[in-house]
């Protein structure tokens, strides 16, 4: 774990400029993306965190430029950094489909997904799979493809791995398919991993080991890792720094030792009070977090958390978005308690 | 937006996003909230204008059925030789004086080709009376009346030799007429004809579907059995063997039930799927754990989880019926002359000589077209509303 | 996959015998037998056949057996000799009168299934893949409307058109003077030149079943998420589709080759009478009016065997594309 400068742009490895996603829908627009800023540094992890809907997955689609018809990326900026600056390159702005994006997906940016069931073909066996990913990317021809695809599953802790290349994802238990999803999007030794809810459908004993594995192939290979996940636990444990997403928008950003230790947006700070601990007192209630999440056409004029928040404040949370304020360097919030 | 102001923004290339985007307001919609299933499939088989309009089509169409002697002008049988082949005759507005009123048409033999010439005169016209009198019929067989939409103002004059709005066929037979009492006759052996798939579909669904196991293997066995086995060839064979003597109503009650013979098997199929599905729902256990009868599970718990699916499905299974007949008859293996129904009537159409010269003969043709599509729109209308995964 | 193969194949046997059972049903369902038609006949050319005759001709033809003894030997005549009976009406065997027309329903029904494929399929993921476009609407819309018109009236519909615009009845499948001729080279690509008209008109249903199959199941495949998984890995997009839904939605459209054929032959027969094809149609239509029955049921028998064997190759072919069922009950 390098120590990092956050204000410093120059080391990071990708970042997000004011992203905008929007989906053209019959019924209206829905703003899933509302100008979200990220920073992805080399060998950290970035957690992303917020109830379902916030837009969490939708953010990292939207980096790959995979969101498909009606949702559109209607602004913003995806830089991916190169060995010079000059090398810099705006995801947002390569032709669709054309080389270059198909080159970093996959490439330099991998995903895994949080079904590994469906995530994988079911007429074509894994290693035709993790194969096709390692031809797409390099020189390799079959043969040295299928040892390299071997050589990723003994790594990532597969049994038998030279019969799991020849078997399909629907015989494989779902820890296994998961480590050769793992395998298949590490194969191609990407500067950043994404990992949308990789361990929701698992159950807690495959969850950690999962996890452990994504730890370890973090500090062999020293990729990035943006972690997309609902639950704060796997945040603690491996995040080294987490963003907090509310309705399509960012409301507060930081290690996680600032985030957790000292939460500044009500939000934020509902999210973690509700969590149970051996610390809460006998028969005590947990905090709940009142409202639901508006419905998408329906968002609140203003910050959009302003109906559930505790310290709302007349006059100001409904009429604007409160501006970003640095709380010290590294956490930042948006919030009006924090206006300066 | 709907499907046509998609194309029109992509025909018109607005891809621009509107600067200023007005939030819309929804308030919690109440009465979403508390409607009854049924309610709610009405309001979103409503949206689907297609859907909607084609019922309204089919509806039109019943209504014929319905008052399709009110609808004729001569009774089907009536022939007269000297106005074969007559083409459609135009009725005119305000002429004369009349608010309508149709033109003599004198036809004379070509002594070339041999075929009728028909000429309007116009100096000898009669007028027409809406709501006039006409030949005497039964209402649904209870009511005598001679109340016909078009009648003839004069009580001399015969509706059945002036009036021909679909024109003749070879036999002077009025189009138009046969046409309503066609519709009347193909139509509901296509609507019984469902009603008894629906019967058999359900019975045979419902015990399979609930019951499971060896009895829903071996039924399902049976139904592909059934599925496997090309119909026509096997309607065309039942359908010769009538004995020449049956009546016209014995044939037609035959036709029926041999169609639906055959065609209760998708509605099984779906009915058996939905069964299986709900079987294993909790509100099914926790019905018969209160000691609910099978029979009261079946008919007030799970059957009205899916009777729109039934409704779907049998509107879509109708105008198979409808092909079904009309193909047979069309064929001469189904209801045969003096019967008149859709097939009937495109006999008479089915030499394509004949069809080039007197294309009138066709209008059949069209009807069948119009109110195969009507239903089978009708009826995707209402699979999809009754679809649950579809937003309200 | 055993189980797969075994099942199948029993349901075969199963559903042959179902239909060798209706079709016997349906010889013997007209009023009097095969000897009063007989007789009738041999009256006609002015022979008499007094009573005696009579009760000695039924015994010799096992007409005055129960009714399944009569089944069994006329099955067993069908299987072991290829005897189908004896038409009245042509005053030859069964066999010898429908023999060609067989042939050629068959060779219908196959091209009409490859026209289908090739024409629906392309149609299908081009619908599906761009979607909302101008494209899909005209292919959803025309599909539609050759769903819902009977077979016959598309027929009539373009014997029409054929006659108004190209002055030209089309009608047969062969010219005059291939018609009877023997085979050769000749004859076949005659009949290859007529027959696109009774393809188009038979495949008309099928192509828009199968355009719209296609399309929902390629729709429905291109939502999954391993399709987002391979374009994540970087996969060119016609890539994407062609390696992996478009070999998933295959599946129906073989499925609905078995589910169609039914309606296939229903439908050649019924086309055979618009468009006057030499095929089995219009023969059977004689037949049964004519009420000369081991002919009509003999056609029926042969009709419904063709489909059950058809449907269970097309079953067969499903076993080979598609590995889930290689692996069903393991």
């Amino acid at each position: 774990m390098t120590t990092k400068n956050k204000l410093d742009k120059e080391t990071s490895i990708l970042e997000v400029r004011g992203l905008k996603t929007y989906f053209y829908t019959a019924d209206g627009i829905v703003r899933a993306v509302d100008g979200v800023d990220l920073d992805i540094f080399p060998k950290r992890t970035l957690g992303i965190v917020g109830e379902s809907g916030c837009g969490k997955s939708i953010t990292t689609k939207s980096i790959l430029r995979l969101i498909d018809h009606p949702g559109r990326i209607i602004e913003g900026q995806v830089n991916l950094k190169g060995d010079t600056p000059k090398d810099t390159v705006d995801i947002t702005q390569l032709k669709n489909n054309g080389t270059q994006l198909r080159q970093i997906r996959g490439g330099r940016i991998s995903m895994i997904f949080q079904e590994p069931m469906t995530s994988f073909s079911p007429i074509h066996t894994v290693g035709n799979q993790i194969t096709e990913a390692i031809r797409l990317h390099s020189n390799l021809d079959k043969i040295e493809a299928n040892e390299l695809a071997e050589d990723w599953l003994i790594r990532v802790g597969m049994s038998n791995p030279s019969q799991r290349l020849k078997q399909y994802a629907f015989e494989l238990s779902g820890g296994q398919r998961q480590r050769a999803m793992i395998a298949m999007a590490l194969c191609t030794n990407p500067d950043v991993l994404i990992a949308d809810e990789p361990t929701t459908a698992l159950d807690v004993t495959t969850q950690a080991q999962v996890l452990d594995l994504l730890k370890e192939m973090q500090e062999k290979n020293g990729m990035s890792i943006i972690m997309i996940t609902h639950d704060l636990g796997v945040i603690a444990e491996l995040a080294d720094d987490v963003s907090v997403m509310y309705l399509g928008k960012v409301v507060e950003s930081g290690t996680i030792r600032q985030v957790f230790k000292n939460p500044k947006h009500p939000y934020t700070q509902a999210l973690l009070s509700s969590i149970p601990s051996l610390a809460t007192g006998h028969r005590e209630r947990l905090p709940i977090l009142t409202g639901t999440i508006p419905h998408p056409q329906a968002r609140p004029k203003g910050c959009p958390f302003n109906p559930r928040c505790k310290d709302f404040i007349e006059g100001t949370c409904e009429i604007s978005f409160p501006e970003q304020e640095i709380i010290e360097e590294g956490h930042l919030v948006n919030c009006h308690l924090y206006n300066k | 937006m709907n499907y046509l102001s998609r194309i029109k923004n992509r025909l018109l290339n607005k891809n621009d996003i509107p600067e200023e985007i007005e939030e819309p307001i929804i308030q919690d919609d109440v009465s979403i909230q508390i409607a009854t299933q049924r309610q709610l499939i009405w309001r979103r088989f409503k949206r689907h204008r297609l859907g909607f309009a084609s019922a309204i089509v089919v509806l039109l169409f019943y209504v014929l059925v319905l008052f399709a002697d009110f609808f004729s002008t001569s009774l089907p049988v009536k022939y007269g030789a000297a106005r074969g082949f007559m083409p459609p005759q135009g009725i005119q507005f305000f002429e004369e004086g009349h608010f309508l009123s149709v033109c003599k048409v004198n036809g004379e033999r070509d002594m070339e080709s041999f075929l009728m010439v028909h000429t309007q005169d116009c100096n000898v016209r009669e007028s027409i009376t809406l709501f006039g009198k006409g030949y005497e019929y039964k209402l649904w067989g209870l009511f005598k009346t001679e109340r016909h939409l078009f009648g003839m103002t004069n009580p001399d004059a015969n509706a059945d030799e002036w009036i021909h709005i679909m024109g003749t066929d070879k036999q002077g037979r009025d189009v138009y007429s046969r046409l309503m009492h066609g519709t009347r006759v193909s139509l509901t052996i296509g609507l019984i004809g469902v009603a008894l798939s629906i019967v058999f579909g359900i019975f045979i669904g419902s015990i399979s579907g609930y019951y499971g196991g060896l009895i829903d293997s071996l039924l399902q066995r049976f139904i592909e059995i059934i599925r496997s086995v090309p119909t026509i060839p096997l309607y065309m064979g039942f359908s010769s063997a009538f004995p020449e003597d049956w009546t016209i109503n014995q044939v037609y009650f035959m036709i029926t039930i041999i169609i639906s013979l055959f065609a209760w098997t998708d509605l099984a199929r779906v009915i058996r799927g939905r069964f299986l599905s709900l079987r294993d729902e909790d509100f099914v256990v926790a019905a018969r754990l209160n000691g609910a009868s099978t029979m009261r599970v079946v008919f007030v718990h799970m059957l009205p989880s899916f009777y729109s699916h039934v409704i779907a499905q049998a509107s879509l299974a109708l105008p198979l019926m409808i092909i079904t007949e009309t193909s047979l008859s069309y064929l001469g293996l189904g209801l045969r002359p003096p019967a008149v129904s859709y097939g009937v009537l495109l006999k008479d159409a089915q030499n394509v000589q004949a069809v080039a010269h007197t294309p009138w003969l066709f209008l059949p043709g069209v009807a069948v077209i119009v109110v195969i599509l009507a239903l089978n729109f009708m009826g995707d209308g209402i699979r999809d509303a009754a679809d649950p995964y579809q937003e309200v | 996959m055993l189980n797969f193969l075994l099942r199948r194949t029993v349901f075969m046997f199963v559903a042959l015998f179902a239909v060798s059972v209706i079709s016997f049903f349906i010889i013997n369902l007209p009023k009097g037998d095969y000897v009063t038609a007989y007789i009738a006949q041999l009256q006609a050319t002015g022979s008499l056949v007094d009573a005696e005759e009579a009760i000695n001709l039924r015994k010799f033809y096992g007409l005055d057996r129960p009714l399944y003894i009569q089944y069994f030997k006329w099955i067993w005549q069908v299987i072991a000799e290829q005897n189908l009976g004896f038409s009245f009406e042509y005053n030859q065997p069964v066999t010898v009168v429908i023999a060609e027309r067989l042939l050629l329903t068959v060779i219908l029904a196959i091209a009409t299934v490859i026209f289908i494929w090739i024409v629906a399929i392309p149609i299908g993921i081009i619908s599906a893949v761009k979607q909302y476009s101008i494209w899909d609407y005209i292919f959803t819309f025309l599909g539609f409307i050759g769903l819902a018109i009977p077979d016959f009236m598309i027929a009539l519909i373009m014997m029409y058109l054929f006659f108004v615009w190209f002055d030209f009845s089309p009608g047969g499948l062969f010219s005059p003077e291939y018609a009877q001729a023997a085979w050769s080279w000749g004859r076949l690509k005659d009949l290859i030149e007529h027959m696109y008209l009774p393809i188009v008109v038979l495949g008309t249903a099928g192509t828009a079943s199968l355009i719209r199959i296609t399309r929902a199941n390629l729709l429905d495949e291109l939502a999954k998420p391993y399709v987002v998984t391979a374009r994540a890995k970087g996969l060119s997009e016609w890539k994407v589709i062609a390696k992996y839904p478009v070999r998933i939605a295959l599946n129906p459209a073989i499925s609905l080759t078995a589910y169609i054929l039914p309606f296939l032959i229903s439908g050649s027969v019924i086309v055979g009478v618009v468009l006057s094809l030499p095929t089995v149609g219009p023969m059977l239509v004689k037949a049964l009016v004519a009420q000369d029955m081991y002919l009509g049921g003999g056609i029926i028998l042969l009709i419904g065997f063709m489909t059950v064997i058809g449907t269970f190759i097309s079953d067969l072919l499903l076993l080979w594309i598609d590995p889930r069922i290689r692996f069903e009950g393991e």
